[in-house]
This record gives C-alpha cells, sequence and structure tokens, in this order.
C-alpha cells in the first residue's frame, strides 16, 4: 500500500500546482537488485479511477500473497505502481517507464480498448509482457499481450443464446444498447451480424449510442419502451459504460420497465457498479460474466475471505476483471516457474498451455492465440446487489481473436506456439494480411 | 403487512376455486410439488410453481409471492422448503405454520428468474381478481392484459361482473379486450368490440396489440383494425410532442441548476471557474453523508435526508467556495487564463481528495420515498423525481432573482459588477462582496449536487460532466444575465430533446453545439447581451 500512497501524495501537489501532466519524473521507487519488478498500470485518477482502482489494490493482494508463499525463483516479488490517470497517452509513456527505468519483468493493466491501443507499440518495441484483464471486443493478437478477460464469444455470443432460449424467454426484437466508442462499437457489429446469421430481420434490430457519461435516459428509454410494445418479446443487450449505467438503470426502475417485460442484457455491470445503486427497482436484469461474487466455490470462498482481509473493510466486493487478473498472474507465475526465468521471450514461450483453476470450478488454459478458456454465466440482478446465476455454459468456451461473424476477420486466426502469427489469414495461408 | 396480504390473497385464491368448481382443496398434489423446489434447477422450479398454482392448497399464493420476493428458501438435505416472512420468521410451506426447530445448515434461496417470474405474476394476477383490496384488483387487471391468458377469461369475467371501481373496471375491461384480439376462436363481433376497447385505451401497449394481430382477419375485422390503429397512432404523436417538451424542460431544469452558480461567478463576477462542477459533486457527496447518517441513526427521517442535506450542502459548497477566493483566486482577478488554470488545478484537488476520503467507486445515493416512481398524464409518464427537480429549479431561481433585487447583499452585489471603483468609493467593501458573491455561486452549486445526486452517479466525476454543459448554457444566454440563463438552459434542453428521438443522442448533442458555434459568431455576447460601459471593465 505504501507504494502506492506517496506518488499520489505527489501527485497532488502537482494537480495543485496546475501542472497535472508534468509529474511523469515524479516516480523513483528504490532500487533493489535481488527483487522480481512486477508493474501495476492501472488508473488511480480521472474516470476510470472508479474501475481500476481495484484491481490495482487486487494485485497487491496477489503479490503479498505470493512473497508469503516465499516470492519467485528464491527472490521476493516487488509491485511498482504507477498512475496513467485516465490518459490514454499517459499509459503508454507510463508502461515506457515501467519497462525502461523500473525493469519491470512484466505489467497487469489497462482497462479501456483506447489505452491498451495506446501501450501495445511500447510493448512490442520494448519487447515485455501485458496481462489485460477486462473483456473486451477482440479483433486484435499480440505477441506482447495475454488477454485474460472475455472475447466477444465469451461473452457476448453465449448472452445473447441465453436470451432466444426458452429460458431466456424467447427474444425476438433486440435493442443494441451502448455508449459511443471502440468497444460496443465492434461488439454491436459482431452481434448484429450473428443475430442476422440467425434469421432476425432488419426492424427487428435497434442500435442507439450514447455519449460517455450521458444522465439524461429519458428519451432513450421511451425509445426501448415504444420499441419494445410491438408484441414481439424484446431484450436490450447493453454495452453501456460505467459511469451511464446508474441512470440508465434508475431511469428504468421509474419509468416502470421490469425485467420480466424487457430484460436488460449488460456486458459492463457488475458486482462494483451496482454497488452505487438501489438494486430492488432491477431486480432480474441481467449481466454476462465469466464470474460472479455470488458463484460457491470452496476457491472463491477463499478469495473472498482474503480480499476482505487485505482491504480491511469486509463489504468490499470482488468481480470479473480481478478475478481475470488472478488467473493472469498465476499463470504468470507458473509460467516464470516453468522457463526458470523472467526473461520475456522464454516466458511468452512458456506460457501457452498453461493451466490454472479458476474462481468458479473449472481450470482455464493459456490458449496458443493468448487468450484463456473460461465459462460463461448469466446472472440476474438481486435485491443485494449480487447475481443469481440462472445460466451457464457446458464447460469452457475458448476465446476467439477473430471473430467469425465480421466479414473483415473471419478468416484470420492467431497461433503464436505453431505459426508465430497474429493475424494469419486461413484463406491465403499469408500472416499479416487483413484488418 | 404484507404476509397479511398474502393471506388475503391465499383466501381469496381457495375462494376462486370453490367458485370456480374446481375442487376442494387436498394435501397430495401440493405437497408432491413442493419437493421440485428442492432440486435446485430452474426448470424443475418451474414445474413446481405450475403445480403449486394448480394444486389448489390455499398456501400456494402466499409461497408464490414469496418465490417471486427470493423469500422461498429450501433445503436440499431435508428436501424441505420454507418460507420466509417479511419479518424474517421462517414458516414450513407444507403447513404454513411457524418452523421452531434450527434451520438446516444448508438452507438456501431457491432461485427464479425472469421466465419463472413472469409466470407467477400472470397466475397470481388471475387469482387476485377478485381481492379486496381496489389496488390490488388494478395490478391484477394489467397482470392479465400483460399476460393474456386465454385461461383466466372465466374469472375475469366473474370479476368484470362485479366490479364497481370505474378504474378498475375500466382496466379489467381492456384485459378482456387484449385476451378476446389474442384468442382465435372468438368472434368477429366481439374483436371488433374488443378493438375499440383497446383504441380508447390508446397507448404504445395498445398499438402494439392491434398491430400484432394475426394476419388473415376477416374484412371488416382488419378495417376496424385498420382505423383504429391510425387512430392511435395519430394520437401518440400529439402526446410524442408534449412528452418531448416536457423532456426538455426536464433537461433543461437540470442545466439550469448546475448552470445558475456558474451564472453568478463566471456572469457576473467573470471568473472562469474551472472548479465549479467540483462544488456540485461536493453538495452531492454532502448527501450521502447525510442519508448514511440517517440510515445509522435514524431511519425514520430517510423522506427528510433530501431537505436536511439542501443547507448543509449550501453551507459546505459555499465555505469552501469562499476559501478558495480568499486564498487563489483574488490573486487572480483581471488574469482569466491564469484563473483557468488555478481553478482547474483546484479541480482536480478536490476530486482527488474526494477520491481519497470516500473510494473512487459510487455512493448509493437514495430516492426518498416521494422522489421514486412515476405517474401517468394523459398519454405521458411523468417521473417524479423529473418533475422534483423542475419544481425545485424554479424555485431556486425565483429565490436567488429575489435575494439579488430585494436584498442589501444583492444590492452590494449589483453595484460591484456593474462598477466596482464606485462602488468601492460608496464605502462597500469590495473584497468581502466579491469573496460573498464567490461563496453563493459555490452554496448554490452544492444545492444543485443535492438534486443532482437524485438523477446521476454519485462518484468523484460528478462534476466533470457538467461543467461544459454549464458553461454552454452561461455563454449561450447572456454573461451576467440570470434571464439570459434560463432561457439558454430551456432552449437548449428542449432543442436537444426534440432533436435526440431523429437524430440519436451522439448527434443531438453535436448539432446543438455546432448551433451554439454559430450562434456565438453572430451574437458573441450570447442572447441576452448587458449593455454599458461596465461591461468593459
Amino acid at each position: 500500500m505504501l507504494n502506492s500512497v506517496k506518488p499520489n501524495a505527489r501527485r497532488w501537489l502537482y494537480a495543485a500546482a496546475g501542472l497535472a501532466f508534468a509529474a511523469t519524473a515524479a516516480l523513483s521507487p528504490a532500487k533493489a537488485e535481488d527483487t522480481i519488478k512486477v508493474g501495476i498500470l492501472h488508473s488511480l485518477s480521472g474516470t476510470m479511477a472508479i474501475s481500476e482502482t481495484t484491481l490495482k489494490d487486487v494485485m497487491l493482494m496477489l503479490i503479498d500473497e505470493q512473497n508469503k508463499k516465499g516470492g519467485l525463483l528464491g527472490k521476493k516479488l516487488e509491485a511498482v505502481v504507477v498512475d496513467p490517470a485516465s490518459n490514454w497517452p499517459l499509459f503508454a509513456e507510463k508502461a515506457r517507464e515501467l519497462i525502461s527505468k523500473d525493469k519491470v519483468s512484466v505489467v497487469f493493466g489497462c482497462w479501456t480498448s483506447v489505452s491498451r491501443k495506446s501501450v501495445l507499440p511500447v510493448f512490442k518495441e520494448l519487447n515485455s509482457i501485458l496481462f489485460y484483464p477486462v473483456q473486451f471486443e477482440g479483433e486484435e493478437g499480440e505477441r506482447n499481450v495475454f488477454y485474460t478477460g472475455a472475447a466477444p464469444n465469451q461473452q457476448a455470443i453465449p448472452a445473447v443464446d441465453y436470451l432466444m432460449s426458452k429460458d431466456g424467454g424467447s427474444v425476438k426484437r433486440w435493442v443494441l444498447e451502448g455508449t459511443d466508442y471502440v468497444y460496443p462499437r465492434t461488439t454491436n457489429k459482431i452481434l448484429e451480424a450473428y443475430l442476422k446469421s440467425k434469421g432476425v430481420k432488419d426492424e427487428d434490430i435497434m442500435i442507439n449510442y450514447t455519449p460517455f457519461g450521458f444522465s439524461d435516459w429519458q428519451t432513450e428509454v421511451t425509445k426501448i419502451k415504444a420499441f419494445g410494445s410491438a408484441g414481439k418479446k424484446t431484450a436490450v443487450v447493453s454495452t453501456v459504460n460505467g459511469d451511464a449505467n446508474v441512470p440508465f438503470y434508475k431511469e428504468l426502475g421509474n419509468q416502470g420497465i421490469k425485467a420480466t417485460d424487457i430484460p436488460v442484457m449488460a456486458f459492463s455491470v457488475g458486482e462494483e457498479e451496482l454497488a452505487g445503486l438501489d438494486t430492488k427497482p432491477l431486480v432480474g436484469h441481467l449481466a454476462a460474466w465469466n464470474y460472479f461474487e455470488s458463484i460457491k466455490t470452496p476457491a472463491n470462498a477463499t478469495f473472498i475471505k482474503e480480499w476482505h482481509a487485505f482491504t480491511k473493510n469486509p463489504k468490499r466486493t470482488t468481480n470479473d476483471p480481478m478475478e481475470a487478473h488472478y488467473i493472469g498472474f498465476n499463470m504468470w507465475v507458473k509460467a516464470v516457474e516453468k522457463a526458470k526465468s523472467t526473461d520475456p521471450d522464454k516466458v511468452i514461450a512458456a506460457l501457452p498451455g498453461i493451466k490454472q483453476a479458476n474462481l468458479t470450478g473449472g481450470v482455464s488454459e493459456m490458449l496458443p492465440n493468448h487468450y484463456i478458456t473460461k465459462p460463461v454465466f448469466i446472472g440476474e440482478i438481486r435485491a443485494d446487489g449480487q447475481f443469481d446465476v440462472v445460466w451457464k455454459t457446458k464447460g469452457l468456451v475458448k476465446g476467439d481473436a477473430w471473430s467469425p461473424y465480421l466479414p473483415g476477420s473471419k478468416d484470420l486466426i492467431a497461433d503464436w506456439v505453431k505459426l508465430k502469427c497474429g493475424n494469419y489469414n486461413t484463406v491465403t495461408k499469408k500472416c499479416g494480411s487483413g484488418s | 403487512m404484507r404476509s397479511f396480504c398474502g393471506r388475503i390473497t391465499a383466501l381469496v385464491f381457495a375462494l376462486g376455486l370453490l367458485v370456480a368448481g374446481a375442487g376442494v382443496a387436498l394435501a397430495g398434489p401440493y405437497e408432491d410439488a413442493l419437493v421440485g423446489f428442492t432440486e435446485g434447477s430452474l426448470s424443475d422450479t418451474g414445474d413446481a410453481i405450475n403445480k403449486v398454482a394448480a394444486s389448489g392448497n390455499p398456501l400456494a399464493a402466499q409461497l408464490l409471492q414469496a418465490a417471486e420476493d427470493a423469500r422461498l428458501m429450501f433445503s436440499a438435505a431435508q428436501k424441505k422448503v420454507f418460507i420466509k416472512t417479511k419479518d424474517d420468521k421462517l414458516l414450513d410451506a407444507a403447513t404454513g405454520k411457524e418452523f421452531t426447530g434450527t434451520p438446516p445448515d444448508d438452507i438456501d434461496t431457491v432461485i427464479v428468474n425472469n421466465r419463472l417470474r413472469g409466470i407467477i405474476d400472470a397466475v397470481i394476477g388471475s387469482l387476485t381478481l377478485m381481492s379486496p383490496n381496489t389496488n390490488q384488483r388494478f395490478d391484477a387487471a394489467q397482470a392479465v392484459f400483460k399476460s393474456r391468458e386465454v385461461s383466466a377469461l372465466p374469472a375475469l369475467d366473474k370479476a368484470l361482473a362485479a366490479e364497481k371501481d370505474p378504474r378498475v373496471k375500466k382496466a379489467m375491461n381492456e384485459a378482456r379486450a387484449a385476451i378476446v384480439l389474442t384468442d382465435k376462436e372468438s368472434s368477429d363481433a366481439d374483436k371488433i368490440a374488443a378493438i375499440a376497447v383497446i383504441r380508447d385505451r390508446g397507448d404504445q401497449d395498445a398499438l402494439g396489440l392491434i398491430d400484432g394481430m394475426a394476419a388473415g382477419q376477416p374484412a371488416d375485422v382488419h378495417e376496424a383494425a385498420q382505423a383504429a390503429s391510425a387512430k392511435i397512432q395519430g394520437n401518440l404523436a400529439i402526446w410524442n410532442a408534449v412528452q418531448n417538451a416536457w423532456y426538455g424542460l426536464s433537461l433543461g431544469s437540470v442545466l439550469l441548476l448546475a448552470a445558475i452558480g456558474l451564472a453568478i461567478t463566471f456572469g457576473v463576477m467573470g471568473v472562469i471557474n474551472m472548479a465549479h462542477g467540483e462544488m456540485v459533486m461536493l453538495g452531492a457527496y454532502v448527501t450521502f453523508v447525510v442519508q448514511e447518517f440517517i440510515r445509522t441513526r435514524n431511519p425514520a427521517l430517510f423522506d427528510y435526508s433530501l431537505a436536511i442535506a439542501l443547507p448543509l450542502a449550501f453551507i459546505v459548497s459555499g465555505a469552501v467556495g469562499i476559501f478558495i477566493e480568499r486564498t487563489v483566486i483574488r490573486f487572480l482577478y483581471g488574469r482569466p487564463l491564469e484563473t483557468l488554470l488555478a481553478t482547474w488545478g483546484i479541480s482536480l484537488v478536490l476530486q482527488q481528495a474526494v477520491r481519497a476520503a470516500f473510494g473512487p467507486t459510487n455512493k448509493e445515493v437514495g430516492n426518498p420515498s416521494w422522489m421514486s416512481g412515476a405517474f401517468d398524464l394523459g398519454g405521458i409518464l411523468i417521473t417524479y423525481n423529473r418533475m422534483w427537480i423542475i419544481v425545485f429549479t424554479g424555485l431556486v431561481f425565483v429565490a436567488l432573482l429575489a435575494m439579488l433585487r430585494f436584498t442589501r447583499l444583492g444590492l452590494e452585489m449589483r453595484a460591484v459588477t456593474q462598477n466596482r471603483a464606485m462602488a468601492a468609493a460608496m464605502g462597500i467593501r469590495t473584497a468581502r462582496i466579491d469573496a460573498l458573491t464567490f461563496g453563493l455561486g459555490s452554496g448554490i452549486a452544492g444545492i444543485a449536487g443535492v438534486a443532482l445526486s437524485q438523477i446521476d452517479n454519485v462518484s468523484p466525476n460528478l462534476g466533470q460532466g457538467y461543467i461544459i454543459d454549464s458553461f454552454m448554457v452561461v455563454v449561450f444566454g447572456g454573461v451576467g444575465n440570470l434571464w439570459g440563463t434560463l432561457v439558454g438552459a430551456l432552449t437548449l434542453g428542449i432543442a436537444n430533446k426534440f432533436l435526440e428521438p431523429f437524430a440519436g443522442a451522439v448527434l443531438g448533442k453535436i448539432a446543438i453545439l455546432v448551433f451554439i458555434i454559430l450562434f456565438i459568431q453572430k451574437r458573441p455576447r450570447g442572447m441576452f447581451a448587458l449593455k454599458g460601459r461596465a461591461i468593459e471593465a
């Protein structure tokens, strides 16, 4: 914890002087030769702090526990925390600082896709490793990145399948509601293509986008209500991003739209987001994730207990990206032990095939395309802000780097073991073609 | 209270069945059905619900209500089912008596999903049509309207014959018409009569019902449906316009509320205060703290939490404002660029301070009961929280106007704005007035935060979402003029809401921005420009 407090305090001083951007040189952790350094690149201030601060904390907890178990390769692990302040260019700068100045062996970080895209060139140039823990739009297969969050086929597609099933209400009409940026737009493109392949007609799909932080949902909710009263069962698939969700759900509740009328299936609403909401009007609305805090397994119970002890707060919730970091961190530890080195090339080669028990009772595996296998759960919101799991996939789903439903990427695959390529075209048999 | 209602429901259920001639309740099928709840699978639970509904046991309605509210518990090991009452007592579901032993270790809630909840709603709906409680009968009629379950028709006819309350009677008639229209067996004359009933309902659901009628209807039914559909659409178009105007008014009032404090600090004093949004945010956090305090100390006061928070928010934000003015801004008067940078820095400091104190996550600020829900007014739905915010904004605006016009402080503020040197020469302590004016603007931002906590996230970023909009409103309306701010906010709100249905939220916002840019080119001082030599100072 100490590690993170000091830079923060300093940051305030800079901010007070109105020089927030110039604070890059502020951090100079003590040099210690006999430790393995682990970089944590999550925003601790700015818009994304709401989501990313928790991930910083869980990383500190995981590192702390690994050290209690005796560290790694006989050395202690040392966390290096930086704050990219929800500022996308700053992410790249901070990543460079972590790798070349602090000489970290691995970085766990990023939340938004735009921050990941911003650090990619740095990781490629300096040849380091990034673990990315958040569900995202896919369509990427980088050698230096390991994607422990869900690809669209590990979240969006199964969620839609559930809604089309009898248990999900046999939905016939679809509202794809999203915040206007790359993740919702790509996901909705994939979903639209998928729905059409299932015989859904154009007039039964409505796609809406709203700006970041949108708060006046009256018109949008009225539109959804009108669209949903055409006599066919309607559902909303929501890729609305964090902050805009609270007013969205409040408006749904106020206008009396119940989950039994028009259910909302969300991809970015988890336990953490619901913590700021009165969830009683939302009972029955849905979310699709690879992990829920309410899932009862011994591993999850231990994890939650440790989390409460570490944060000294028995009410702190756990969520899906935290589990992704848990899996990712343990996979990295195992790969380092297997390679007997923290050299990036050796660890990257060792990672595919590493297996790690997840918190929901299965065993996730790192795949050659740098995605992992995950179970998919559909949860309904309970009155206490937790989720009841109402459906899950049989077994684990393999993450697709490239969606088979998009014309630009349907022939592409990523394979860093045999093909050594992140975008191999199976038709032209060439690496590096297409999108 | 609820368990009392539950009992009444159960009673009515039993009576209903007796009347319908389905037979006397038997113990057998009901108890057999209960086992289904202990399997922990949704399909078994679904079967059990149907069996319980059909069993005719007087406990059925109570049990189903409990299942819907997640108060139905089961123990897989002992194959037992329990009903948890609202006051946390455990009943044995098989007998309905209170369970006195120690609860089993593996006791857990029976999970129901949306599909099952829909089934339960329909069952309970058709069971409560004869309830002595008017509201319950109304809800039951609505549930039947939604489910359109043909099997509910006999019960509905019986209930209709006995119904006296006109509102419930209308709802039941509509429910009956909906069933008739969905039922393939009903006669053409019945259908035409039903179409007339649905046409008079005239809302989206009615339109959906008529447009969703199966194809291949006889010519006269088809014609009646066409005519009704056209009539409803015409009706809806008018109400849509009214609804857009209302939404615009609501958005405008939020904009006004956020901007009105800025209209004083920026408009009257000319300080570009980038930390204005953070004053709003502080007000929202004051609301949160007040509610937390009330929750732990005296939950009965919860409905008054906003009234308690208002003066506190004004004081906190106002005090912070005065502090900022005294320590930073007063050294920067007349240097807009430095003021902008310094206040922007302050906004970051305040955000991070709140983040450090309260954590980065959203805080839950509850709606008091009088701010939740909605009511129908003609063809539009009016949500209480939006309505009260409009009323509240109006009150704040009038109060502020009165203060500036009728109090000594207001007079001095206006004097300092119009001619600082002259005001000083007349013995007004301009420095003190500056601090108080800034405090007033900040304090009003604070009470705006109390209102906005009801419709937006309470997070450290709350203020950022409003700062651009606020500047837009003040500049568009005309700097230094409260009436301009009012007209500016309402114009932007209504224009935005009329654009949104056609252009979408993103394009609508862009269109508004483009419009403002063009407008400012033409009238750089906004809609209502102040005139006079003081402006140049």
